[in-house]
């Protein structure tokens, strides 16, 4: 399986039945497609609507009911639409349960860079300053390492998102959370040894007492 | 008091080193016909609050890639590689704001509000020169309003007093901007008399409007 499905099919599992959830642009958007059975999550859409629902079929194109990433969507029946006050109403004043985004980097404490390479690039930040301070848990989905080079960090280099406000960091080699000892390995993929999870980290790991098989 | 004018002469009111509110996100729920006439007649020098830069071809990135922003204030420049490269040269000044910070200053600067606080930003580069109060033990930053001279926003269903009906995801920084500029115009999907929107459905009340545009219908 491609990693990048392995990875949402796991943060999926993370939902629970009536949470509001946010998802970011890329891997994230791909938790939607293996929400649980039985479980009724809320995805909420920043530019201004809850009950964001499946790309329309082809022909069937609001152009007007896009997601954050200017994508054709749907909205499921009981959604609403918002304007961008209420919808940031929502994000900071914790009614989102949980946020999903990707990383350029995380740390052992909890700090977010994912907006800027300073003089490469500058996107700008969009919601995701605002998600990652708001939101009830932040969860980091994203590929262990990039090119090689470490992602999980003992601290930033670069411009953060937010201090401190990481919860859990899930990647194609483990589950990590965070806490106020540092980032401990609750789950591993077992295609890979404990020594391998941590040679891709540069934050030392510290292994969870009841470490657990990594599933999906 | 008719409100309903000519592209032309809505626009006639913009004039150059402006400041402008335009309403979108990503170019959905743009004032598309506005954003063209303002390419066309070419004033220069704006300060530009709009939520994104939008795509070159698309939305308010169309006023960047014409080289009429001297400053922009937006939350994400991502998909206009032309702001970037602005940007970069020195041509452009870019304020980048969080979206929900950016979101409430238009809210703040429109419903007579001297700012507000927010936890957004903490331990990064937007606390830079904000003052910071703690409050219950949690720290947040002072962020202040904003107010421009024009906003230009899109709504759907208008009527000729300028009670706006939003369709779908367009509400945005449309509804927000509406209060928080000198003069505020809306570009209408379709123009409908007054008493055809049951005033339960209308989300920007037409006191906010001085000029509408029409009408696609």
């Amino acid at each position: 399986m491609d990693k990048k499905e392995f990875i949402a099919r796991r943060v999926a599992k993370e939902l629970k039945d009536g949470d509001v959830v946010n998802l970011g642009i890329g891997l994230p958007t791909m938790v939607a497609n293996h929400v649980p059975e039985g479980i009724n999550v809320y995805f909420q859409s920043e530019n201004g609507f809850i009950g964001l629902g499946p790309a329309p079929e082809e022909g069937n194109e609001d152009p007007y009911i896009v997601n954050a990433g200017a994508q054709c969507v749907t909205i499921l029946p009981g959604g609403a639409f918002f304007d961008s006050s209420t919808s940031f109403g929502i994000i900071r004043g914790g009614h989102v349960d949980i946020t999903v985004l990707g990383a350029l980097q995380v740390d052992e404490k909890g700090n977010l860079a994912n907006w800027m390479i300073p003089g490469k690039m500058v996107p700008g930040m969009g919601g995701a300053m605002d998600l990652v301070t708001g939101a009830k848990k932040v969860i980091v989905a994203m590929e262990h390492t990039v090119k090689g080079n470490h992602k999980i960090l003992k601290e930033c280099n670069l411009p953060l998102t937010a201090a401190g406000e990481v919860n859990l960091i899930i990647t194609e080699m483990g589950v990590i959370e965070v806490t106020d000892k540092g980032l401990v390995l609750k789950e591993i993929n077992p295609e890979y040894t404990i020594e391998e999870v941590q040679a891709a980290t540069e934050a030392e790991l510290i292994i969870d007492e009841n470490l657990k098989k990594m599933e999906i | 008091m008719n409100k309903i004018v000519s592209i032309e002469e809505a626009i006639s009111h913009i004039k150059d080193g402006m400041t402008i509110m335009i309403g979108g996100f990503l170019g959905c729920g743009s004032p598309h016909r506005l954003i063209d006439a303002l390419v066309e007649k070419g004033v220069k020098d704006l300060t530009l609050i709009c939520n994104d830069s939008g795509f070159p071809e698309i939305g308010s990135g169309k006023l960047v890639v014409n080289r009429q922003i001297k400053k922009l204030i937006a939350s994400h420049i991502g998909t206009n590689r032309e702001t970037g490269n602005q940007m970069n040269a020195g041509e452009m000044e870019v304020v980048l704001v969080p979206q929900g910070t950016l979101a409430e200053q238009v809210r703040a600067g429109g419903s007579g509000l001297g700012g507000f606080l927010t936890p957004t930003g903490v331990g990064t580069v937007v606390e830079e020169g904000k003052e910071k109060i703690e409050i219950d033990g949690k720290t947040y930053l002072l962020e202040l309003p904003l107010r421009a001279d024009v906003a230009l926003i899109a709504g759907h269903t208008v009527d000729k007093f300028g009670n706006i009906v939003y369709h779908g995801a367009t509400r945005n920084f449309n509804n927000l901007m509406a209060t928080a500029a000198d003069l505020v115009i809306v570009e209408a999907e379709e123009i409908v008399e007054v008493g055809a929107i049951d005033p339960n459905h209308v989300v920007t009340p037409g006191i906010f409007v001085d000029y509408i545009v029409g009408g696609g219908k």
